[in-house]
C-alpha cells in the first residue's frame, strides 16, 4: 500500500511467497494476530487489557484455530500467561503472549527470565501501549523493556506491516534464540486498515526441545554463562537492526534538517509531505535501534528531529553516539509534545510547517466523561456502601482497575485510591495496620483472580481488619465480557485462602435489596478481622448478549 | 480524491457500524482505508469518536488532523460541535439533532441548535424520528449514513446500497431492506436540504 515502502511486500525470511490472498479490513491488533496464525501458532496466551484485548479475541474466532486446536483461553494474569507461552516455547513450537503496557510489569518476572533462557519455538510478546492514556493509568513506553532484558523489539507502522511483522518476528525468534516484544500503540493497535495476507500458511513446529537444556536452568551457575551470551548477542541483534527491511535510511535533498521516525510516528511525517519527504529520514521499526544508521544520518545533516510515540527513548540515547555539534529537537526540548500520543498537528508543528485553520472549539459543548451504565450492579453496590460509610467518618475505600473504578466520579464519589491491580486489597491491609477503620477494599472478580488472591492470602495471614468488596458480574467487563478466571467459585476461593466461611457473604446488588445489602456490610465491617462480601450480579451489557443468544 | 470524516457520538451509539458498512464498501471500490477507534474505558457513555479516512492514494496517518476533516457525521448535536475544530472550512457536518443527555450539565437545546445555526455547511436531521416513522427505530444509523452520502462523493451510494447488503446479510432480508430503506430517506433529506 505504501508504495515508498518496499518492506511490506516482501517475505522477511528472503523467500518469494509473496502471493497475496484476499484483501481485509483489519484493526492492528487483528492484522497481528492473523500474522501469527498464518506463523504457525500454537497458543495464545493473555490478559484481557484495552488496547490489546482484540488480538486474542481474533485468534478465538478464527476457523483455522479450532483446526489446528490454537490453544486460546484466556489467562488468569500476564504472569501466568507468559509462563504458559514459555512453557510452548520449551516444547519448540510458537507461541505469542498479548497484553496492555502495563500488564509487561506483572509479567516482568517470567519476561526477564525469557531473556536469559531464550527462545527454542518463536516467542512473541506483544505489548499495547497507551500513549495519552485513553483507557491506562500511566504511558510507559513498552520499548525499555527491550534494553533493560536485552531483547529486540520491533514496532510496526502500519497494519500491513504488523501483519508482516509478526510473522518476522517469530522468525527471529527462532533464528537468534531470543524472545521478541512486538509493541504497538494505541493508533495501531485500534485502527482499521487494509491488509493483504499471504496465500501460504506455514505448518506448526513439531515438538522439539531446547537443543542446550543447561540454559533453561537458570541457576546462577548457569546464568553467567548466558548472561555473557545475551550481552554479545544483544551486539548482534543491533547489527540485525541495522541490516533489517524494516528500518530504512532515505535520503532528501534538503539537509537543513534530518528526521528520525519511529513505528508510527513514521505515519505523521510522511502525512505532511504526499510527494515525499525533502528530508532525509531514517524509519526505525527494529531495535535495538542500529546506532550506525543513526550516525549515517546525522553525517547527512546538522540537525536531527526525533519522533517517536511514547517516552523519548531513543532521544536520551542519541547523547554519545552522535557528533555534540549535531543539534537534536524531540520530546525533551520541547519541540514535540512531552507528554500524550503523537498527532499529525504535532509533528506538521516540529517540522516548521505552518498549521491549518482551525475554528476554536464550541463553548457550548459540556464534557461527557465515561459513566457506570444505567442499571449496572457497581452502581447499586456502591450505593448501599455509601449507605453504610456515612456513619463511619474514619472510612477509607481502597479500590482497584476496572469499570467500577468510575465509582470515583460523582455522584459515587465512593474510592479513595486507584493505583494497579490487585492493590486495592494489600493497600487497605496496610492502611488498616496504621490504624484505618473502617478499610474496605472494592475489587471486581476478574481483577480479584487476576492479582487479589494473593493479597487476601496476605490479609488472612496478618488477621487484617478489612472488608474485601468483591464486585462480581460475572466477566471481565471493561475491555468487552471476557471469561473471568473464577467465576462461580469465589467462595470456595476465598474460604480456600483461610477467609472463615461465616465472613464471606454474598449479596446481590438491586435497588430493593439495599436494606440486606447494608446489612452484610455494616456486619463485616463490625467483624474485627478479612472478611469478603460478594456483591453478584451480571453484568448488564453481558446479560444483553446472553439473553440474544 | 480522498475524504476525511469524524464520526461522533456517545459511546453504545453505535457509530461503529456505519463504519463498518463505509469500511466494506470502500474495500470493494478498492479505495485506501484507515478507521481509528477508540476503545476501553472511554466507552462506557462517554463521548466517542472515530477517525475514518478513505483516499484512492495511499493514506499514511490514522489520524485526521486539526481543521482537515471534510465531513463530521455525528449521531449526536453536541458530540458533532465538540469536533469543530477538526472541520476543515469548507467541511460538512451531518448530524442527529435529537440529544442523548445523560450528564447533568447538558447545554439548553436551543443553544446547541444556534451553534450548529453558526456553521456554514450544515445537515441536520432527526435521524431516531425518520427511522421511528419508517417502523425502523434501529436502524437510525443508517439514515445518517444516507444524510452522509449525499456529500461523500467518493463512494457512490450504490456501493453504500451494496456495504449494507453485505454488512446485514446474515441478519435477514427484513433487516436489510429496513437498512435500505433507512439510508434511502436519509439520502433524500439531505439531497433536498442541498437543493
Amino acid at each position: 500500500m505504501e508504495l515508498d515502502n518496499p518492506v511490506i511486500f516482501c517475505n522477511f525470511t528472503g523467500d518469494n511467497r509473496c502471493i497475496m490472498a484476499d484483501k481485509q479490513l483489519l484493526l492492528g491488533d487483528e492484522a497481528l494476530a492473523l500474522g501469527a496464525l498464518h506463523a504457525g501458532l500454537t497458543g495464545v496466551y493473555a490478559y484481557p487489557g484495552t488496547p490489546s484485548t482484540e488480538i486474542t479475541e481474533y485468534i478465538q474466532a478464527h476457523p483455522l484455530t479450532r483446526e489446528r486446536a490454537v490453544h486460546c483461553a484466556w489467562s488468569s494474569n500476564e504472569k501466568t500467561a507468559m509462563e504458559g507461552a514459555l512453557g510452548v516455547s520449551y516444547a519448540g513450537k510458537r507461541a505469542l503472549v498479548c497484553m496492555k503496557h502495563v500488564g509487561m510489569n506483572v509479567c516482568a518476572d517470567p519476561l526477564m527470565g525469557s531473556a536469559m533462557v531464550g527462545a527454542n519455538g518463536g516467542l512473541v510478546v506483544a505489548a499495547c501501549d497507551d500513549p495519552s492514556m485513553h483507557s491506562s493509568q500511566n504511558e510507559q513506553d513498552s520499548r525499555f523493556w527491550g534494553t533493560f532484558g536485552m531483547m529486540p523489539v520491533f514496532e510496526p507502522s502500519s497494519q500491513q506491516e504488523a501483519y508482516v511483522m509478526t510473522r518476522a518476528a517469530f522468525d527471529y525468534s527462532e533464528k537468534r534464540g531470543i524472545p521478541v516484544i512486538l509493541r504497538l500503540t494505541t493508533r495501531m493497535a485500534h485502527s482499521r486498515a487494509v491488509v493483504e495476507p499471504w496465500d501460504e500458511i506455514r505448518e506448526q513446529n513439531a515438538l522439539k526441545y531446547p537443543e542446550n537444556p543447561r540454559q533453561w536452568v537458570d541457576l546462577p551457575v548457569n546464568a553467567r554463562v548466558r548472561n555473557r551470551q545475551l550481552i554479545r548477542d544483544y551486539a548482534q541483534f543491533e547489527e540485525d537492526a541495522a541490516a533489517s527491511p524494516f528500518n530504512f535510511l532515505k535520503d532528501g535533498p534538503d539537509h537543513s534538517l534530518g528526521v528520525i521516525a519511529c513505528g508510527i510516528a513514521y505515519n505523521y511525517l510522511m502525512e505532511n509531505y504526499p510527494d515525499g519527504c525533502p528530508y532525509p529520514v531514517l524509519k526505525i521499526s527494529q531495535y535495538p535501534f542500529p546506532k550506525a544508521l543513526v550516525r549515517e544520518l546525522a553525517g547527512m545533516v546538522e540537525t536531527v528531529l526525533v519522533l517517536e510515540e511514547g517516552q523519548p527513548l531513543l532521544e536520551e540515547r542519541l547523547c554519545g553516539v552522535l557528533d555534540p555539534g549535531i543539534v537534536v529537537h524531540g520530546r525533551l526540548d520541547g519541540s514535540v509534545n512531552r507528554d500524550g500520543e503523537l498527532t499529525p498537528d504535532a509533528v506538521r508543528a516540529a517540522l516548521g510547517l505552518p498549521a491549518l485553520p482551525v475554528q476554536p472549539a464550541s463553548a457550548v459543548v459540556a464534557p461527557r466523561p465515561p459513566a457506570l451504565c444505567m442499571g449496572c450492579g457497581h452502581r447499586d453496590f456502591f450505593t448501599a456502601l455509601n449507605n453504610v460509610l456515612r456513619d463511619y467518618e474514619g472510612a477509607r475505600v481502597f479500590g482497584d482497575i476496572g469499570c467500577y473504578t468510575l465509582g470515583w466520579m460523582p455522584p459515587f464519589r465512593a474510592l479513595h485510591t486507584c493505583v494497579e491491580m490487585g492493590a486495592s486489597v494489600t493497600m487497605a491491609q496496610g492502611a488498616a495496620y496504621c490504624g484505618t477503620w473502617p478499610a474496605v477494599a472494592v475489587i471486581g472478580d476478574s481483577t480479584f483472580t487476576h492479582s487479589g488472591m494473593t493479597g487476601l492470602l496476605d490479609a488472612v495471614n496478618t488477621d487484617a481488619d478489612i472488608v474485601v468488596c468483591i464486585s462480581d458480574n460475572l466477566t471481565t467487563g471493561m475491555t468487552g465480557g471476557q471469561d473471568s478466571a473464577g467465576t462461580g467459585r469465589l467462595e470456595a476461593i476465598c474460604e480456600g485462602l483461610g477467609v472463615p466461611r461465616a465472613h464471606i457473604r454474598t449479596i446481590v446488588p438491586l435497588p430493593k435489596n439495599y436494606p440486606e445489602m447494608e446489612q452484610v456490610i455494616r456486619e463485616e465491617i463490625e467483624y474485627h478481622g478479612v472478611s469478603v462480601v460478594i456483591s453478584r450480579r451480571e453484568c448488564i451489557q453481558t446479560a444483553k448478549r446472553h439473553a440474544k443468544k | 480524491m480522498k475524504k476525511d470524516i469524524i464520526l461522533a457520538g456517545v459511546g453504545g451509539q453505535g457509530i461503529l457500524s456505519i463504519a463498518t458498512v463505509i469500511g466494506s464498501a470502500a474495500l470493494q471500490q478498492g479505495l485506501h482505508l484507515k478507521q481509528a477507534e477508540v476503545h476501553g474505558m472511554s466507552q462506557r457513555g462517554g463521548d466517542v469518536q472515530s477517525n475514518l479516512r478513505l483516499s484512492s492514494a495511499p493514506i499514511y496517518s490514522d489520524l485526521i488532523p486539526r481543521g482537515g476533516a471534510d465531513l463530521i457525521v455525528s449521531l449526536e448535536p453536541m458530540e458533532a460541535l465538540r469536533y469543530l475544530p477538526y472541520l476543515a472550512p469548507d467541511g460538512w457536518i451531518i448530524t442527529n439533532t435529537a440529544p442523548l443527555v445523560n450528564i447533568p450539565d447538558y447545554p439548553p437545546m436551543d443553544a446547541v441548535l444556534a451553534e450548529l445555526g453558526k456553521q456554514p455547511h450544515v445537515v441536520a436531521l432527526d435521524v431516531d424520528a425518520l427511522a421511528k416513522d419508517l417502523g425502523a427505530p434501529r436502524a437510525a444509523n443508517m439514515v445518517l449514513l444516507g444524510a452522509m452520502a449525499a456529500l461523500l462523493r467518493i463512494l457512490e451510494p450504490d456501493a453504500l446500497r451494496e456495504g449494507i447488503r453485505r454488512v446485514f446479510a446474515r441478519k435477514g432480508d427484513a433487516v436489510v431492506e429496513s437498512n435500505i430503506k433507512a439510508f434511502d430517506a436519509g439520502l433524500e433529506h439531505a439531497q433536498n436540504k442541498q437543493q
